[in-house]
């Protein structure tokens, strides 16, 4: 495989590619180092990938594993979701070109599944049995169904006020589901610290943490392959712990490096809830470190108050000549209402968070009409349901003609 | 009562092995000071050549994250219990 080491990404020191996530000289966070062969023949690069599967093994040159290729009619293959042009989105906004990268489609309806693939797959290589995690629901359900379909035996951490919706989602998988009595980051502690004394346990987003992280760079890679081989001009991304934001980056920064890309990576635009925007606050003060935050947002599964890679957020937000802004809980459910209403694509709260911040983007102006903008949803809205719930009203009707006819004319509606 | 500093496992090694450690002080900052004098190895790790908390440790007092108190001049008292954890989890 390409993948090499862990090295850390304060002080560069490196590590074998084993179950380990922190650097034991500074604590900086490891990250997955490769070291790809230049292409000599790009054009048979991408046809090979393109007549891969359809899933994210269809990259697995560019991933974390020591194995072949890996088996794609078991498990839970994630990835190869629909990537949309939005021109009703684009016109409501009065914006010239306008994608959505939909990943509600993924096995367990988040873009999670692509994070969750990568982990659980390496766990079983490094001979773990279990998986377990820390969540603000998404995960739970993914790391529940890989579970399931792997036959790996599952503990699920999850704040005890989690959407009832993600709760049961999690739990049919026959998952150890635990409700803790606090917040995401309490969560987060305990699962840190229960990581350190329960060695068999593959925590996907502790413990094997680097290789879950490069799930993510599938996102831009199914972009760029999806968009011809072309990097979008700007991505708009949310932002919980800044890992999926920042690993978007790094995908189209790996494949320019092999030559399967040509040009810059996006302008970067990270979205936060007002309610948890520790990096946006951050951004707007000029800091390069986020100070915690106690969240109060119907966002919650972007509801981390002390996101992990919060610093290379804001220092790729600023390097890529993006933003990192925030919306209010008010601005999150006009979100999700225009991505439907515009695009037929009901997405969960955090996709609100992204859709009400391109919508800002373009009232500020941020966004030239040239430009070909990604907006990426992460989940679905039937994982958060209350978020809609009594937003609007149906017409109740007898069965007949004109009670129909009735209800409509009380409305001042000829039908 | 002294105060108990619990350890996590990449540092364990630098205290002989012990997961948790006892300390003394009125903050957290001092409380870290009297680690150190008896595990002079622990304060680079934990802390940048300025005297800060580097920014990828995290220490909790009962539970909270210490920056989103009086970082290292958070008051402690006697049976109180801390936490020194990675930052980079989760998400």
């Amino acid at each position: 495989m390409a993948a090499k080491q862990l090295k850390c990404r304060e002080c560069a020191t490196e590590y074998p590619l084993e179950a380990r996530y922190v650097c034991s000289r500074c604590f900086g966070p490891l990250e997955v180092k490769y070291e790809h062969e230049p292409i000599a023949d790009v054009g048979s690069v991408r046809r090979r990938i393109q007549a891969g599967p359809q899933n994210i093994w269809r990259y697995h040159d560019f991933l974390p594993l020591e194995g072949p290729q890996p088996q794609t009619r078991t498990g839970l293959p994630a990835g190869c979701t629909p990537l949309i042009r939005a021109d009703r989105l684009a016109e409501r906004l009065g914006l010239g070109e306008v994608w959505v990268k939909n990943d509600a489609h993924n096995p367990t309806h988040s873009f999670k599944d692509r994070v969750v693939s990568v982990a659980a797959t390496r766990a079983r290589e490094l001979g773990f049995d279990t998986l377990a995690c820390a969540s603000t629901g998404n995960l739970a359900n993914s790391v529940a169904a890989h579970g399931a379909a792997l036959g790996m035996d599952s503990y699920v951490l999850i704040p005890a006020d989690l959407e009832e919706q993600k709760q049961l989602a999690t739990a049919i998988y026959g998952t150890n589901l635990v409700k803790v009595r606090g917040n995401y980051d309490d969560v987060n502690r305990l699962c840190t610290e229960l990581s350190g004394d329960r060695e068999n346990w593959a925590f996907v987003n502790i413990n094997m943490r680097p290789y879950y992280a490069e799930g993510s760079k599938t996102v831009a890679f199914e972009i760029a392959e999806q968009l011809g081989w072309e990097i979008p001009d700007r991505c708009v991304v949310p932002i919980a712990s800044g890992s999926l934001y920042t690993k978007i980056a790094k995908g189209f920064e790996e494949w320019i490096g092999v030559g399967l890309l040509e040009g810059a990576v996006p302008v970067m635009n990270g979205a936060q809830a007002l309610g948890c925007s520790p990096v946006a606050s951050a951004f707007e003060q000029g800091k390069d470190v986020c100070r915690p935050v106690k969240p109060d947002t119907i966002a919650k599964s972007l509801a981390i108050g002390n996101p992990a890679d919060g610093p290379y957020a804001l220092d790729l937000a600023r390097a890529s000549g993006g933003s990192i802004d925030a919306v209010t809980d008010q601005e999150i459910r006009e979100g999700i209402r225009l991505l439907a209403e515009t695009t037929g694509i009901f997405t969960e709260t955090a996709g609100g968070v992204t859709t009400a911040v391109l919508a800002k983007l373009a009232a500020r102006g941020d966004i030239g009409e040239d430009e070909r903008v990604v907006l990426v949803i992460t989940g679905d809205g039937l994982k958060t349901l209350d978020a809609v719930r009594d937003s609007f009203s149906a017409v109740d009707v007898e069965p007949n003609i004109d009670s129909f006819e009735a209800a409509f004319a009380a409305r001042g509606v000829r039908v | 009562m002294a105060i108990t500093v619990k350890l996590p496992t990449q540092l364990r090694d630098l205290a002989g092995g012990a997961a948790s450690v006892e300390a003394e002080g009125d903050t957290v900052g001092e409380a870290l000071e009297s680690v150190f004098a008896k595990h002079g190895e622990l304060r680079d790790r934990l802390y940048e050549k300025s005297g800060a908390l580097r920014r990828f440790v995290n220490v909790y007092v009962g539970g909270e994250d210490i920056r989103t108190l009086d970082d290292l001049d958070t008051p402690v008292s006697a049976g109180a219990q801390l936490t020194i954890l990675p930052a980079v989890a989760g998400g």
